[in-house]
């Protein structure tokens, strides 16, 4: 199975996200920004980082780059890309997903373990996984998601919410809500479900004397979803 | 020409920075302050010399880069 992740100027997860990637058996690739086309891959990958410095606002530039009309191409023809954290603010600013993110409700930069609710399986990310509530790693300043009424009603009524933040039993109450994201949400599909974009980093909980093993769960089942 | 173009908050987005702000106005003594709002200004030196095309450029930067149109509006303001 052939993955890729992009290098933005500014990305500081990408170097972490090729070795979880290789660990658990995909062949990756690194791709610099600036590239035109993408090697030929099963996964791509939008890392977690700072790209541009979150000038403008976090992923705005990063989605204006010359690699991502080839990952929207790519993205639009069924390919699975996958944003995580800054990756996840980069595909709202390209409007692969809807919605945005906003600021830290308490204007912080938040970084901890949390716990996730996988709400839905139905899709090549979590299918067969068998557990439905993860504890992984957020480090961001603006994870606070956000979208319009209307758009909160379409990705509800399509089933685009993939986590929720919860507790360790998979309680959503706002009081597990670490940032003010709307409704919990930690990650959303696209409504063909082969975009994901979380804030999450799952490529943090990938050793177990290091953190934790949910990461590795992750990952194990997604390159078998992929096969 | 230059063209200047003002981002701002929808109404019903959420913006913490501006609360915040408030409440240090608040703390220096300004009680009469309702809400604070904070937002983005542009100044955009456009190689064009037509107001209209070149606010018509500008417009145009706002849609596409400069706001997010989920949670900002935008205004363009004509400056020279």
């Amino acid at each position: 199975m052939k993955s890729a992740v992009i290098t933005f100027p500014g990305s500081n997860c990408d170097r972490d996200m090729d070795i979880a990637l290789k660990k658990f058996g995909f062949k990756n690739e690194m791709v610099w920004h600036d590239d035109n086309e993408l090697p030929k891959s099963d996964l791509i990958v939008l890392p977690g980082g700072f790209s541009y410095g979150d000038y403008l606002r976090c992923g705005s530039m990063a989605s204006k780059s010359k690699i991502m009309n080839s990952v929207i191409e790519f993205a639009n023809s069924g390919g699975l890309v996958m944003g995580i954290c800054n990756g996840f603010q980069i595909l709202v600013e390209t409007g692969l997903l809807p919605g945005v993110l906003l600021r830290n409700k308490y204007l912080e930069f938040i970084c901890k373990n949390i716990f996730v609710k996988v709400e839905n399986n139905n899709n090549p990310y979590f299918k067969n996984l068998n557990k439905n509530i993860l504890e992984l790693h957020i480090a961001h300043n603006e994870g606070n998601y956000f979208c319009t009424a209307e758009q909160l009603k379409e990705i509800e009524d399509n089933n685009q919410i993939a986590i929720y933040y919860s507790d360790k039993d998979g309680k959503t109450d706002e009081e597990f809500n670490p940032n003010g994201s709307m409704k919990n949400i930690a990650g959303i599909f696209n409504k063909n479900k082969n975009v994901l974009g979380m804030m999450p980093h799952p490529e943090r909980m990938i050793d177990e004397s290091l953190s934790g093993e949910d990461g590795s769960l992750f990952f194990k089942n997604l390159i078998n979803n992929i096969k | 020409m230059k063209i200047s173009a003002i981002i701002t908050l929808k109404k019903d987005v959420l913006d913490p920075q501006g609360k915040v702000i408030q409440q240090a106005l608040d703390g220096m003594g300004y009680k009469n302050v309702d809400e604070v709002r904070q937002g983005k200004y542009f100044e955009i030196e456009v190689k064009e010399n037509d107001p209209k095309k070149a606010k018509e450029i500008v417009e145009d930067m706002c849609k596409k880069l400069l706001t997010n149109l989920v949670i900002e509006n935008f205004k363009i303001i004509e400056t020279q």
